[in-house]
């Protein structure tokens, strides 16, 4: 990991000046990245199947694509136990509480893929009984489009969310 | 061995003076309460979301009060407001791990509403992906069965199984799951080059897979110990129920509608009826498991007529068929050339005609019509009616598993919190169905 | 048995019958639904044991609005039979039929659900699919579809019930 170099810091010299540069951030960027390096490469998801995108979650996870390369081939049952949720189908009206309460269950940090196109934006059910777009009621951090997105698209789309953690703020 | 029902609702008996303190003062007895706990929406075991509310006495369930819905997708209010073909993609959703079911059910409906014939070449490539189908549909159920019970290996060979037909499938018709490829009036493109290949291999492949899932999992005892007398449903209860498919047929009615009420050519293809006598979720495991083996038989046969000579696989008449012709270029499946040359270059006509298909689509009669299928959860039924425009005007999708859920009660009732997985895994529901 | 042969046994009793298409349909008044079902199943001839589907269609063009349509099958037989009821929109009630068929409980109970179709002596009837609040009975054809507009950048599109396509 590469460790940032300053210009003009003089360390070594009073401990009030030392202290100065804690507080200006600069332990806190390389911790950041320290997080995020560990927190993208152990993020376990909650099991959140609604509908035929479970079907393409399952073959992600089996031996052909597997999801076991970045840490993720535990699915948990329990939202208290997961951070990611891959909100995988689509959302029914009735169901959409459940979301929600599923989402508020998860301890910080957690993140939120929305997988399919009824997901992120109700797909082709523009009707009465489909949630149009979770992001209506959970905060999305990756949308991964497609009918059912094919594996390699879901893996896709997790890169970018591990991209998007490694870089993002550790303590916000 | 004493079935599930055997057994008493209490299994532990305190005893001892440590105990002594927690009789209830007034009576001297122990309380003996039932609780009521909710299963799912959520639920890693459920296969998909099913809640279940249930009322248990310790371990043992007293009653059971399904609860679904939680999928409910609207597909037959949105199939009103689309064309007729448009509605193969909508319904192809419903139940998703069998998706070509739906379309040929569909497809046979309004085909019956219009009154044409199907060109045999369409009717064998519809049996040899539905057949396809059913194996892939089976090795889901086994595989999510497996994975709930522990057996965490039968999940990763099923799905790796699963994989190999999903690759076919990419082939024939440009999509893993969902495909719209069984159209009215025939199917939507012919096999592309090498697909009879790679099915051949995944035919001379499978057997000895098949093989291994039944050395692992027929004389496992665990296995055994969690399937075998649990779930239990007898004959004449499935029928009162409505339930068919492999439930029906684990408890000895040799019932399917594949040679009672052949379609799509099957009376002239030779297979089995897979029955046993027990009824109980060991039971269906092995008609699953044997059915994967009458699907090949099928497919063989199906692969080999195809093999025979090339031939037409929509309907040729250009009210009806879909208009579009699609061939492999150097970049995948695209428009034919010559196709495209005749509509834009040589027939202001044909272009017409061409863009109205495609945008309106057919005109279907007036009427109602219901079809049925056997699909790999059972009878699958499309009543559609119509009432002569180019929009269904009524599409009821009678889905297996919405009808084989209503046992669940009859069949969790009486036994143990954990044979509760092994009976769903058993009636294989797929919510999508159920809740469409 | 063909479905001709099966039509003939149903017109001793029941005349109106219809075949099109290779299907057998029949139309029964609503008070004798029961009693039909009841013979259909106990005549030697058709012994129609099975409830394949119940469901309905509306009509608001047409009086009455609402066409129920109970498919039955013949297990031994291996011959389906469609029986069709009416109901008019002022009392959309019918009989329950879950007397003769448990399975046609979840069959009801979702009709009920999508179209307002009360069933007499039902045990539990109670919405199914939507959720248990909901209000409306969305299949009926003066229901809209639902839906939001699709946004773009810079433009919006109706929902599809609205568009105005044909």
């Amino acid at each position: 990991m590469p460790v940032e170099r300053y210009e003009g810091i003089h360390l070594g010299t009073a401990p009030e000046e030392i202290e100065e540069e804690v507080e200006r951030g600069v332990l806190l960027t390389s911790l950041d990245r320290a997080v995020g390096w560990a927190r993208k490469q152990s993020m376990w998801p909650a099991t959140f199947g609604l509908a035929c995108c479970a079907i393409e979650v399952m073959a992600t996870g089996a031996g052909q694509y597997d999801l076991s390369r970045w840490g993720m081939e535990i699915f948990r049952a329990s939202p208290r136990q997961a951070d990611l949720l891959i909100v995988s189908g689509r959302l029914s009206q009735k169901m959409a509480p459940a979301l929600r309460r599923i989402y508020d269950q998860m301890p910080d940090p957690k993140w939120v893929i929305s997988m399919g196109v009824c997901a992120s934006a109700g797909g082709m059910f523009t009707n009465y009984a489909i949630v149009q777009g979770v992001d209506t009621i959970v905060p999305v951090d990756v949308y991964v489009p497609g009918c059912p997105p094919k594996p390699e698209m879901l893996m896709h789309g997790i890169l970018t969310l591990q991209k998007k953690v490694r870089t993002e703020e550790a303590f916000r | 061995m004493s079935t599930r029902r055997d057994l008493p609702g209490a299994l532990y008996d305190p005893a001892g003076d440590i105990a002594e303190d927690l009789r209830d003062p007034a009576t001297g007895e122990f309380r003996q309460e039932t609780m009521i706990i909710n299963m799912g929406p959520q639920h890693p075991s459920t296969h998909g979301v099913l809640r279940l509310l249930l009322e248990l006495d310790g371990e043992t369930v007293i009653r059971c009060k399904p609860v679904i819905g939680y999928l409910h997708t609207g597909i037959e209010k949105n199939v009103e407001y689309r064309t007729w073909v448009q509605g193969v993609t909508f319904v192809t959703r419903a139940d998703y791990v069998a998706p070509f079911f739906n379309e040929l059910a569909y497809c046979m409906a309004v085909e019956r509403l219009l009154g044409v014939d199907v060109p045999e070449r369409a009717q064998v490539i519809r049996v040899l992906v539905c057949e396809l189908n059913r194996i892939t549909s089976h090795l889901v159920a086994l595989a999510t069965g497996g994975l709930e019970l522990g057996a965490v290996s039968v999940m990763l060979y099923g799905l790796r199984e699963r994989e190999l037909i999903m690759d076919i499938f990419e082939a024939i018709t440009g999509l893993r799951m969902n495909h719209a490829y069984i159209r009215p009036g025939g199917v939507l493109m012919d096999l592309p080059e090498g697909s009879a290949r790679k099915i051949r291999d995944l035919l001379d492949v499978l057997p000895r897979r098949i093989d291994e899932y039944e050395t692992l999992l027929n004389d496992n005892p665990i296995w055994r110990e969690r399937n075998v007398g649990v779930a239990r449903l007898s004959a004449e209860r499935c029928l009162e129920l409505g339930v068919t498919g492999p439930p029906l047929r684990s408890a000895g009615v040799a019932a399917d509608l594949r040679k009672d009420e052949p379609y799509s050519g099957y009376e002239t293809y030779d297979f089995d009826i897979v029955t046993r006598a027990e009824g109980d979720a060991y039971a269906r495991y092995r008609v699953r498991i044997d059915e994967m083996r009458e699907s090949l038989r099928i497919a063989e046969q199906a692969l080999h007529r195809l093999l025979e000579g090339p031939g037409p696989v929509m309907v040729e008449d250009p009210k009806v068929g879909w208009p579009v012709k699609l061939s492999v270029g150097p970049d995948g499946i695209g428009n034919d050339p010559a196709y495209l040359a005749h509509i834009m270059e040589d027939s202001m006509e044909a272009l017409i005609h061409h863009f109205k298909m495609v945008t309106q689509g057919v005109d279907v009669p007036e009427g109602e019509v219901y079809t049925t299928v056997e699909a790999p959860r059972g009878e699958l039924g499309m009543y559609v009616v119509s009432d002569g425009g180019h929009r269904p005007y009524r599409v009821k999708i009678r889905d297996p598993s919405f009808v084989n859920l209503q046992a669940l009660p009859d069949v969790i009732e009486g036994y143990l919190v954990a044979d509760i997985i092994p009976a769903i895994a058993s009636i294989d529901p797929v919510m999508g169905g159920v809740d469409r | 048995m063909s479905v001709e042969a099966s039509a003939a046994a149903v017109a001793r009793r029941y005349p109106d019958i219809v075949v099109a298409r290779g299907e057998a349909s029949l139309v029964v008044d609503r008070g004798v639904l029961l009693e039909a079902l009841t013979w259909l199943r106990d005549e030697p001839d058709l012994q129609m044991d099975f409830l394949s589907s119940i469901t309905a269609t509306h009509w608001p063009d047409r009086d009455p609005a609402f066409w129920l349509d109970y498919e039955l099958r013949s297990m031994a037989r291996h011959e389906r039979l469609r029986v069709k009821v009416a109901a008019t929109e002022d009392d959309p009630s019918v009989p329950s039929v879950t007397s003769l068929f448990p399975t046609a409980d979840w069959h009801e109970r979702e009709t009920f659900d999508f179209y307002g179709i009360t069933f007499d002596g039902h045990p539990d009837l109670r919405r199914i699919l939507l959720p248990a609040d909901w209000d409306g009975f969305p299949l009926r054809k003066d229901q809209p579809l639902g839906g939001v507009p699709t946004w773009f950048r810079g433009a919006t599109m109706p929902p599809i019930d609205e568009r105005g396509m044909a």
